[in-house]
């Protein structure tokens, strides 16, 4: 990686960094917290989808499990919060493997794979409804005391900084992926399987390691949800909603871009504001605008908001050009 | 454990509950054999044709059964409407494109049924819900007994309008070779946006036949979808006498399981059945292609 590869990173993270002792609105930090939260999730779905090719539409059970690995740990084992933080991002990377072994071991792909995550998803959703260790349908609350070591904080502008700094990390693991021999692999397996298996390299390992590193990100995504909101249940965490926030957001942002993820979780987030602002608390109406948004980017931007950017960037640049 | 009596009814009840199913997944696997993709809209398309139900019984007073010659023509429309000017053209082609424009519908849909009919659970009155009819050694409920026999109705109809109607050998050729069919004249997207139709139709019969004795909320849908995902799968993607099959099987094993470990776990055996098929058998248990 050079300096031009880390430097946007960079400034876009101090940029958003300022915000918080600028601004005191509770509203402003809530939004932009649960945002790094949607972002993070979609960064770790946007390595298996938006580099690997492999659509998941049941990212929800990495994230939940994150979630609840940090809750129980800490509600029924009595773990230190930091230390549920790293172990529920082992968690959800240890579920990633076993089901990315057993589905790309199998062969599965396309359509296949996205319906065998969505199963997934829902299986363990309907046992964490059910289990007693997870509380089962009416939840589980980690207990409020408000102490740094406890990963519990008084100003939600500590939040916000811990989830930038996650945010900044896969932000700075993607661009080393893409410069990677393994990021070339990766993209490799998307572009065509076959051929890249042709060409030595493994599909079955590649995949399996981008499903496990994007698994452990979007668990480290729950893991936030879980400490910022200290409450759980089996719809929060292993619900539908977070498998198509993990995957919209990339798909509109920029799939297979390093700041596809946040851009479009900021933009996603923000039209969700925006629309319930105008039409009132109606309840869905906020999906409604994603699931509309989500069809026209793929037909008409395929290449998300950072891929227009970058289209409007080369007309600004030619034009000069072209003008002498 | 349970006397037989009670464990026959549960079989009866399950075979009662495939039909319907069966119904869900003949119109999945219609378009997945013609079109090879998964519609994972199907769920959200059966919810509104049971909410289209529920306003023509409380707006107008049709009765379901009759709803099911309004309610047909008009998902035909919306159908082939769908495939026509959304899922074809913004799709590009592409598999993974059509992914995520089907999943797109199925949030819109969702969330707007959410939005003006609101989370509550709705059901309708309809005098014969409790009516039964004893077959010796079960009573059985009426409107399932109804469900059944116009589930058999309507998948022999499919099969005849793939076996013996033009448009359905139409079908049946951009099934096999898309390409070899444009060429000798067959319009494909027209072809196409039928197959959608037809699927969807099967749906909106399937919608008529439920509300007598289920409810409906916005995601109803996805419950009775993942079934036929798991039918659809078990019975070899794009084969239509293994959805029939696979969706009796799958309503026993639903019945059997949930009166041996309760409602809530007992949709797990689904969930389950339908991981392993896919893990350890991709083609079904019918299926021959990959």
């Amino acid at each position: 990686m050079t300096a031009r590869d880390v430097l946007p990173i960079v400034v876009v993270v101090a940029l958003l960094a300022l915000i918080p002792p600028l601004v005191s609105s509770n509203t402003v930090l809530n939004f932009l917290v649960f945002t790094l939260i949607i972002a993070l999730a979609a960064q770790g779905w946007n390595i298996l989808g938006g580099y690997g090719g492999q659509y998941s539409f049941g990212h929800a059970v990495f994230f939940g499990t994150g979630a609840y690995a940090t809750a129980v740990l800490q509600v029924h084992a009595g773990l230190n919060a930091w230390l549920t933080f790293g172990l529920g991002i082992a968690a959800g990377a240890l579920v990633g493997f076993v089901i990315g072994f057993l589905s790309f071991r199998s062969g599965l792909r396309g359509s296949y794979f996205a319906l065998v995550t969505l199963a997934f998803a829902e299986v363990f959703r309907i046992v964490a409804n059910a289990a007693g260790l997870t509380g089962g349908a009416a939840g589980i609350l980690i207990k409020l005391d408000v102490r740094p070591e406890n990963f519990q904080f008084q100003s939600r502008g500590a939040f916000v900084w811990i989830g930038l700094g996650l945010v900044a990390a896969v932000l700075l693991a993607t661009r080393a992926i893409e410069r990677a021999r393994f990021g070339a692999y990766l993209t490799a397996v998307r572009e065509n399987e076959d051929a890249a298996r042709a060409l030595g390299v493994d599909p079955f390992r590649v995949k399996l390691a981008a499903i496990t590193l994007s698994a452990a990100v979007t668990a480290a995504a729950g893991c936030l949800y879980a400490q910022y909101f200290l409450f759980l249940d089996a719809n929060i965490a292993y619900g539908a909603w977070i498998s198509v926030e993990a995957l919209v957001a990339p798909i509109i942002g920029g799939i297979g871009t390093v700041f596809g993820p946040l851009v479009g979780a900021l933009a996603l987030q923000g039209l969700g504001h925006l629309t319930s602002h105008v039409a009132g608390e109606v309840p869905g109406i906020d999906l409604v605008v994603f699931g509309v948004l989500l069809i026209v980017m793929v037909a008409f931007a395929p290449e998300g908001i950072v891929g227009l950017l970058a289209r409007l960037r080369r007309l600004g640049r030619r034009r000069p050009a072209e003008a002498t | 454990m349970f006397s037989p009596e009670i464990v026959i009814t549960a079989v009866l009840n399950g075979l009662l509950t495939g039909a319907v199913y069966a119904l869900v997944a003949l119109g999945l696997t219609l378009v997945y054999g013609v079109l090879h993709i998964i519609n994972f809209a199907h769920g959200a398309l059966l919810t509104t044709a049971m909410f289209g139900v529920l306003v023509l019984r409380l707006g107008f007073g049709i009765d379901p059964y009759l709803a099911i010659l309004v309610l047909t023509p008009a998902f035909y429309l919306l159908g082939y409407a769908l495939q026509r000017f959304v899922i074809g053209p913004a799709s590009h082609g592409s598999d993974a494109n059509i992914l995520l424009v089907t999943l797109g519908l199925a949030i819109v849909i969702e969330n707007a049924l959410l939005a003006v009919f609101r989370s509550d659970t709705r059901s309708i009155d309809v005098p014969y819900a409790f009516e039964s009819v004893d077959i010796g050694i079960a009573l059985l409920a009426l409107p399932r007994v109804i469900a059944l026999a116009v589930s058999i109705a309507v998948a022999l109809a499919m099969w005849a309008i793939l076996a013996l109607t033009d448009i359905g050998k139409a079908i049946r050729a951009v099934a096999k070779e898309k390409l070899g069919a444009a060429l000798v004249g067959i319009d494909v997207a027209h072809v196409y946006a039928v197959t959608f139709g037809l699927g969807t139709a099967s749906l909106a019969v399937a919608a008529c036949l439920l509300m007598p004795t289920f409810y409906v909320t916005p995601r109803v849908g996805n419950a009775f979808v993942f079934v036929a995902f798991t039918i659809v799968v078990l019975g070899g993607m794009g084969s239509i006498p293994g959805a029939l099959v696979g969706g009796l099987f799958i309503g026993v094993v639903e019945s059997l399981s949930g009166l041996y470990f309760g409602e809530s776990l007992g949709q797990i055996g689904i969930f389950l059945i339908f991981i392993a098929i896919l893990l350890f058998r991709p083609t079904g248990l019918f299926g021959a292609r990959a």
